[in-house]
Order: C-alpha cells, then sequence, then structure tokens
C-alpha cells in the first residue's frame, strides 16, 4: 500500500497528534510491505521529521503553506496525489483536519473515514470508528482504490514511533489559480493565560463533585503537588470558576497525558472523547455507577472533599 | 441572502440504541427521533441573518418520511420553506455520497448561504456542509462561532481552533459555514409560527441518484468493550489516600 501522512505543524512544533499518524502510516506499511510518505509545510521541522523512518519526507515550503489557509493545503495535496497517488491518505483528526480534509475528499472524490481509533488487517485493511457518540463501533473495511482516513487524538502510542534517518524531498506546487475566497485572519486567545493541556503528562481535572468555587484551590494544591495543569469538565467552565482554556472535551481540549487524575467528574461523553486516550486514569467519585469509572484505571469511590486535602497533606 | 440549512433527524441522546438483526445500523422502532441538536444552532443563525438582510430561509433534509417532523419544527421557529429530499437508506451512504445527493437536488437554487450543524450526534461525520461547498464551489469555514455580514458579498466569520484560540476569515459569498454548538440561544417556536406551518411549502423531491458506492463496506457494529481493568479503590480516607500515593508512586511513577 502507498501511504501518504500529513504531518501538522502548529506554533514551529510538530503536533502530537501527526506523530500517533505516522506510527499508524508504519504500522500500514509494515504489514503492506508498502511505501510511505511524510507530507510536511514546514522547512525546519522537516529536519527533525527526518529521524523517523519512511520512504520519503515531501516537503512544500511556500509562504501560500506557512500558515493554515484551507485551499492552498487542498491544492498542495492535488499536487502530492497527481505526483504519487497513494492508496491511503492519514491525518490526525484535528480541527484543522476537520476543516479541511473534508474538501480534499471532494476534490479528489475520494472518501474519507473520519474519526477513526483504530485499524486491523483481519479481512483486507479495516478502520474502526465510534458513532452515536461512541456508544457504538462500526468496522469497516475499505475497498476503494484510495481512501483518506483521519484517527482521534490518543488512538496510537508515540512511543512505538520507528526511527531511521530519512530523505527530505523539497516539492514546489503552482498556487496561481488556487481562488482568494477565505481569507484567514491572525489567530488570538479569548482569554490570557490560555494552556495547552494536549502536551501536559499530568493533569488534574475538576468536575461538580468539587461542589463549590471556594474548593478550587484543593484542586490546584494538588496540581502542583504533582508538577500537573488542571483541567476540568464543561460545567466548571460554564459556572466561571475556571477559565475556557481548562476544558476538556469535545468542546474543549482532546488530552492523552501520562497520568489523568479526575476529581469529582461523572464522565458525560463529552468529557470522555477528550481524555479516554490518557495513559493512567485514576478517577475519584462518590457515584460507583459513575460512567467515567468504565474507562478508569483506578476507581476511587468516596467524596473529593475528604479525601484530596488528606491526599495533599500527604503529598 | 437566500440562505439553507441542512437539518437533519437523528436519535435522541437518551435513546437506548440495539443493533439490528443485519448489524447494518439501529432498530429504528422504539426510537425517539429528534431534530439533531447542533442544527439548531444552524437554524437560529440563519434566522438572526435574515432578520438583519432580509430575504429566505430554506431548511433541506435528507432522509425518510419521518423527517416531518423536522421540518414542522423548523417551520414553526420561522423558515420560510422546506425541501425535503425523501430516501429510506440515507444512513448508508457515505458522507461524500450524501452531499452529491443533498448538491444535486439544491444546486439550482443558487443559496447564497449554506449553514450545517457542527456534527450529526449519530454518525457524526462533520463533512457534509463542507464537502458541498467543494461540489458547488463556495467558499467555506468550519466550527464557527460568530458571523458578521460586512457587505453583499463578503463575510467575517469567527472561527474556533483549538486549545483557546480563535480566528476572525474573510470569507466571500456564496459559502457553507458549520456552526459551532453555543454560537446562539436557538429559539422556540411561538404559537403563531405553529399555525403557521400548514400555508408553508414543503417541495418533495426524490432522490434520483442510484447505485452509488461509498468505496467500503461495513464489517461489523458492536457495543465496544471495555477494554480495562479496573482497580477498585475504597474504604476510609486514610486507606484510599495511602493506596493512591501507593499507585502514585510505585504503578504510574510520577512522583
Amino acid at each position: 500500500m502507498k501511504i501518504a501522512v500529513y504531518i501538522q505543524t502548529n506554533d514551529n512544533k510538530i503536533s502530537p497528534m501527526s506523530l500517533e499518524s505516522l506510527v499508524a502510516a508504519q504500522k500500514i506499511k509494515k504489514e503492506t510491505n508498502g511505501q510511505l510518505h511524510a507530507i510536511i509545510f514546514n522547512k525546519d521541522l522537516s529536519n527533525e521529521l527526518s529521524n523517523y523512518q519512511c520512504d520519503s519526507i515531501m516537503l512544500i515550503d511556500d509562504p501560500n503553506v506557512t500558515d493554515y489557509s484551507p485551499l492552498h493545503f487542498i491544492e498542495s495535496f492535488n499536487k502530492i496525489n497527481n505526483n504519487i497517488k497513494p492508496n491511503l491518505f492519514v491525518f490526525g483528526h484535528s480541527y484543522e483536519t476537520r476543516d479541511w480534509v473534508p474538501r480534499l475528499s471532494a476534490k479528489l472524490d475520494i472518501p474519507f473515514l473520519a474519526d477513526c481509533i483504530s485499524l486491523n488487517f483481519s479481512d483486507g485493511f479495516q478502520i474502526v470508528r465510534p458513532i452515536y457518540q461512541a456508544k457504538l463501533n462500526q468496522e469497516i473495511k475499505l475497498t476503494s482504490e484510495q481512501s483518506i482516513v483521519s484517527f482521534q487524538a490518543g488512538s496510537f502510542n508515540v512511543e512505538d514511533i520507528e526511527k531511521q534517518d530519512s530523505n527530505i524531498e523539497t516539492i514546489s506546487v503552482d498556487f496561481s489559480s488556487v481562488s482568494n475566497c477565505i481569507r484567514p485572519g491572525e489567530k488570538f486567545q479569548e482569554n490570557a493565560g490560555g494552556v495547552d493541556l494536549t502536551s501536559a503528562d499530568i493533569i488534574v481535572s475538576v468536575g461538580r463533585g468539587i461542589a463549590k468555587e471556594e474548593n478550587i484551590p484543593m484542586v490546584e494544591d494538588l496540581s502542583k503537588k504533582l508538577n500537573a495543569q488542571i483541567g476540568s469538565s464543561r460545567p466548571i467552565v460554564d459556572a466561571g470558576w475556571l477559565d475556557h482554556s481548562r476544558q476538556i472535551g469535545s468542546s474543549g481540549q482532546t488530552v492523552s497525558p501520562k497520568l489523568y487524575f479526575s476529581v469529582g467528574i461523572s464522565g458525560a461523553i463529552q468529557h470522555l472523547v477528550g481524555m479516554k486516550g490518557s495513559k493512567n486514569i485514576i478517577a475519584i467519585n462518590k457515584d460507583p455507577n459513575a460512567p467515567i469509572f468504565e474507562i478508569a484505571d483506578y476507581a476511587v469511590i468516596g467524596d473529593v472533599l475528604e479525601i484530596i486535602p488528606k491526599l495533599n497533606e500527604n503529598l | 441572502m437566500k440562505i439553507c440549512v441542512l437539518m437533519k433527524q437523528v436519535a435522541s441522546e437518551d435513546s437506548s440504541l440495539v443493533i439490528n438483526n443485519d448489524k447494518s445500523g439501529v432498530e429504528l422502532n422504539g426510537l425517539n427521533l429528534v431534530t439533531n441538536e447542533p442544527d439548531n444552532y444552524a437554524l437560529e443563525e440563519a434566522l438572526s441573518i435574515k432578520e438583519k438582510t432580509s430575504g429566505e430561509v430554506v431548511i433541506c433534509t435528507l432522509g425518510p418520511d419521518s423527517c416531518q417532523q423536522v421540518i414542522k419544527d423548523s417551520l414553526a421557529k420561522g423558515a420560510d420553506k422546506a425541501i425535503h429530499i425523501t430516501m429510506d437508506n440515507s444512513n448508508e451512504l457515505s458522507p461524500l455520497n450524501i452531499s452529491k445527493v443533498i448538491a444535486e437536488n439544491i444546486k439550482e437554487e443558487n443559496f447564497d448561504i449554506i449553514l450545517s450543524g457542527l456534527q450529526s450526534n449519530d454518525y457524526g461525520y462533520a463533512q457534509i456542509g463542507i464537502i458541498l461547498s467543494e461540489l458547488l464551489g463556495y467558499s467555506h469555514a468550519s466550527l464557527v462561532i460568530g458571523t458578521e455580514i460586512i457587505n453583499d458579498t463578503t463575510l467575517k466569520v469567527k472561527r474556533e481552533l483549538e486549545n483557546g484560540w480563535f480566528q476572525w476569515s474573510e470569507i466571500d459569498l456564496p459559502t457553507s459555514l458549520s456552526i459551532q454548538s453555543g454560537i446562539n440561544n436557538p429559539r422556540y417556536a411561538t404559537l403563531k409560527g405553529i399555525m403557521s406551518v400548514k400555508n408553508k411549502p414543503v417541495e418533495k423531491l426524490e432522490n434520483k441518484s442510484n447505485n452509488l458506492n461509498n468505496g467500503y463496506t461495513l464489517k461489523d457494529l458492536y457495543i465496544p468493550k471495555k477494554s480495562k481493568d479496573v482497580q477498585i479503590i475504597e474504604g476510609s480516607t486514610d486507606e484510599i489516600v495511602n493506596e493512591i500515593i501507593d499507585v502514585l508512586k510505585n504503578k504510574i511513577k510520577v512522583i
């Protein structure tokens, strides 16, 4: 199988989700004895990328694609497609991917299976994608000559990445025919002090079980003692107890830290989708039937208001 | 402005889902069918743009006859007209094919703006509005949480990016926008609105596209299995705290 994986970059860093996609692509290459090409739009980071095993790195180094611009990104991939006709395009399922890859799928007239969580080769090439808000899983066999897939954050482990020097090949693209009908402006943050929780190793996340705003400091204490970032579920942000940039879940950030320490979160599906890829999950909740316990590794049944202060004392 | 809103009927979030016999989808009998919640924000945005600029709001839905409730609710809230593309098995189509069916049926309407909800609560593709932009030659923007009309040919949209970042983009009409939940407060239907439904046109179009090949086949549908062994920690507060510290120190090794 000929595979093209897109390596997204943000703020001059390779997106961790893209490295997970590269892990997926390396697995597919191995299984199918295939060819793997990694596509990147950032010259500096292409050098970093060349430490990882792929058959070639295709670099498009052009001011038109330095910052996100959907129609220029699509034209770049149109060119890549004409050059190498991959059987499979692989993406991380980021907001950016959600914005331009459906349009790429229409432009190239090939199906896009988005938001997948795993792959297997039990009958040809198959992927698994959740539907009905992750209450059900579909197992789908790809039969098209060419397909596009994207994987949710946390579907693959970056530590599985295969290292080996790769060659960088620069591709030039003629953007003169690209329409100027979408003109992205400067990015900005609504509130000062927004945090990137996606790169945190440890997250202490707080939910409704904390009961009162006055109890937030005990969670802040715990996070300091663990060198962790604070996260939260939606109700805490809606109540104004923590900033929106702390929110984890479908309307906030998607994280997969080494430890997710959940404090008084019941675990609505909108929250779970944002953190279920965490390597270890400790969850404290009074209700033994709380859905968070379905995905927790350590289910602590008890009152956070008693446990957290005691825990802080002993850490 | 001539605005189209894509609306979908889905199972309500509290529906209990039973996988059907041939594992092609869920058993429809007994499902509580409602308007896909994110689509209500798209409809509200369309109605408020219309109030600012005048024009027409047309809702479009693809699906079986049961979708009539979605149509009635939308007309009662203030949409002027509905297009119902009737199709029984639309849930089996890929997003690309769904979009092709919709594009075929609405392209002659020459809408200035197409609005859609962020994603559907059933299949969750989050692709249709964006694919339509390519099929119809429109501009597009996704995850829109604010709109501002500049003039007859240009819009400004505020987009939600990851990690608390936002961006205003300028886009030319015609355009297709997918709307983020929370952009506005969707209105309720008034009694007057409900009374007006019977006088509003509903255009029924039969899907003419056949033999649409998805390029993939559904092999299995199942309830996800618990992938983890859970270790339960309970007891007195002291016992719990000691055990948590043991886990942090010796199992996860973060302290």
